[in-house]
């Protein structure tokens, strides 16, 4: 398969697009270690935050009250002279939770939507995808918050309201693949020797079209974990002892001036966790089109 | 004619969109859990008769269908609702407030499009080059950091270390450069990627083929043909970004202590002001809506295709 896309590139493309090709290779690739390193080791301070992090998060020491990074707190210490490499660590676990739950949550959904849409059509078509256009009228962050403020601070409201808000895009992208698939020859075939109908469905559209759905929800995945920290930065989040990384950026804005750390190294994490899962998202999205690479 | 036909048609979808938007922002309010009278009074000095008062003013005393009907009609009359907290009418807040968040939107929006045109042409020429590793670089970080914290990184680094720029506030120039830059990486970012895109799609088309096979310099195929067709993606992009931009100000104006529409919001939910944020949410709607038609109806200016389509 791969040989055969080549060739098909090498005649259409012309030589100096191809030229150095190869000189890319090793760095892209390393990149993709270094996020997958990211990646793992971001789920395992979810899963095992106690015996990643060196102190506990809620231990506050009154007598190392904001000081700045050293080998002891390696990220310092904020206000409550709680350890901030600690605290991040441990806010791993929401930003995880409200990415992954609300990729499955939205793709779900917006994926069950577009391919009823796509695959029964006309009327059902009709209806289904004007409710996604009126979803898209509003800006996904915007709509996020709106569903966030009315459903008042949780962490699961916060899952409802990024999930909304990536529904459309999940519709749309399965949407076209159902209506694509629909008209292949493999399922006339299938049709002509009268497989029903809910068959064909399941057994030959649905497996052939899933695959940029998976890709959309790779990348969905860092924008679901930026929108749903950004909620909790504006204070739509959980208030609770040990804080997610947007409250914990949000807390130590105001300390900005005297310490500068309790806001960084949090960003710096969901930049990085973000970083790597669309680095990967690139990947796979390069491996399933052939147009890109 | 048919232009015109073409023209009213899409104004008329966008009315529709806007409609949809209400209906959307209108239902906002039932999904707060259980009464929502209650859950947005405080339970500890709410009285049975601030409750009543608060569900006539808000009408949901009425039939849903006569809700919804007086909803539709005051927006119409240019009522966006008003605050519960202090009973101020939302839309004259949001157009007194909008000029500030419009000159943050702008000037994000022109930082994005020049480095996002910039650095996706340069990449998609010079492709795995070092200049493409920059602009992949910048793509990269554009769309994975959170804009709050590219704010306060930018706080950090030009209003605490080196004071060359305020960190808040919202008068002069000045005061617009960092949120402009943090609000405007994130456009940069998705530009790069889809200008680089679309380049290189357009690259491997026949008519590039044909331009060569003329002779024509690599520097005319690049910037006078290969761009040009280009941007039609590109332009998309920019249009549903500005929407984005918009709802970005949220944050950035919360980070930089701004005045503006999204900072508005940010106060109404913190008061859990329910009516004021559908206000804005809806208003924010409409001009997302009224973006994206002109950027719609820009295409024909840009590509021939569309315009000798239309007027088929």
């Amino acid at each position: 398969m791969k040989e055969i896309v080549n060739v098909e590139t090498t005649l259409r493309v012309p030589k100096w697009t191809l030229k150095k090709r190869k000189t890319n290779f090793s760095i892209s690739n390393l990149f993709l270690y270094t996020s997958t390193v990211i990646v793992l080791f971001i789920i395992a301070c979810a899963i095992f935050p106690k015996w990643i992090a060196p102190f506990s998060p809620t231990y506050m020491n009154a007598e190392d009250i904001l000081s700045k990074p050293s080998a002891n707190h390696w990220f310092g210490t904020d206000y409550f002279g709680r350890d901030v490499f600690s605290l991040v660590i441990y806010g791993s676990q929401d930003s995880l939770i409200i990415g992954v739950t609300s990729v499955l949550i939205g793709g779900i959904i917006g994926g069950s939507i577009g391919a009823l849409a796509g695959y029964i059509g006309g009327f059902v078509d009709v209806i289904l995808m004007r409710v996604i256009d009126i979803l898209m009228t509003i800006p996904g962050i915007l709509l996020a918050l709106a569903i966030a403020a009315a459903l008042g601070p949780s962490l699961f409201n916060i899952v409802l309201a990024v999930a909304a808000s990536a529904i459309p895009g999940y519709a749309r992208v399965m949407r076209g693949q159902m209506m694509s698939i629909k008209k292949r020859k493999f399922v006339a075939a299938s049709c002509s020797i009268g497989t029903p109908s809910w068959r064909i469905f399941l057994w030959h559209i649905l497996p052939n079209s899933w695959s940029p759905l998976l890709v959309l929800g790779t990348i969905g995945l860092g924008t679901s974990i930026l929108i749903g920290s950004g909620l909790s930065f504006l204070g739509l989040g959980t208030i609770k002892e040990i804080p997610d990384w947007g409250a914990l950026l949000s807390q130590g804005r105001g300390y900005l001036t005297v310490a500068w750390w309790i806001s960084t190294f949090p960003g710096l994490a969901i930049t990085l966790f973000v970083l790597s899962i669309n680095i990967i998202g690139d990947k796979l999205r390069d491996s399933f089109d052939p147009k890109t690479r | 004619m048919a232009l015109a036909n073409k023209i009213l048609l899409k104004i008329s979808s966008a009315l529709v969109s806007i409609f949809g938007s209400l209906i959307l922002v209108f239902f906002i309010i039932y999904l707060l859990p259980g009464d929502p009278v209650l859950s947005m009074l405080d339970p500890s000095t709410a009285t049975a008769e601030t409750v009543a008062n608060l569900r006539k003013e808000l009408g949901l005393d009425q039939p849903i269908y006569i809700q919804f009907a007086d909803y539709f009609l005051n927006v119409l009359h240019g009522d966006f609702g008003q605050s519960i907290i202090n009973s101020e009418p939302v839309l004259p807040k949001v157009l007194e407030h909008f000029p500030a968040t419009l000159a943050l939107t702008l000037t994000s929006a022109i930082f994005s499009i020049v480095i996002g045109l910039l650095f996706g042409v340069l990449s998609a020429i010079y492709r795995n080059k070092w200049i493409d590793f920059i602009a992949r670089l910048i793509g990269l970080f554009g769309i994975s950091m959170p804009t709050f914290w590219s704010g306060i990184l930018l706080i950090l680094i030009f209003s605490v270390f080196l004071n060359w720029f305020p960190a808040m506030g919202s008068d002069g120039w000045k005061t617009l450069v960092l949120p402009s830059l943090s609000l405007g990486f994130v456009g940069a970012g998705l530009i790069i990627r889809m200008v680089k895109t679309s380049m290189l799609e357009v690259v491997n088309e026949q008519f590039i083929v044909t331009l060569r096979a003329k002779g024509l310099s690599e520097r005319v195929i690049m910037y006078q043909h290969a761009l040009r067709n280009a941007l039609i993606p590109a332009i998309t992009i920019i249009g549903i970004n500005i929407g984005e931009l918009m709802a970005g100000t949220v944050v950035i104006e919360t980070v930089f202590s701004r005045q503006g529409v999204g900072r508005i919001v940010a106060d109404a939910i913190m008061a859990k002001d329910l009516p004021v944020i559908q206000g804005v949410v809806f208003f924010s709607a409409i001009v997302y809506v009224i973006v994206n038609l002109l950027v719609d109806l820009s295409y024909s200016l840009i590509d021939p295709r569309v315009r000798r389509s239309d007027q088929r």
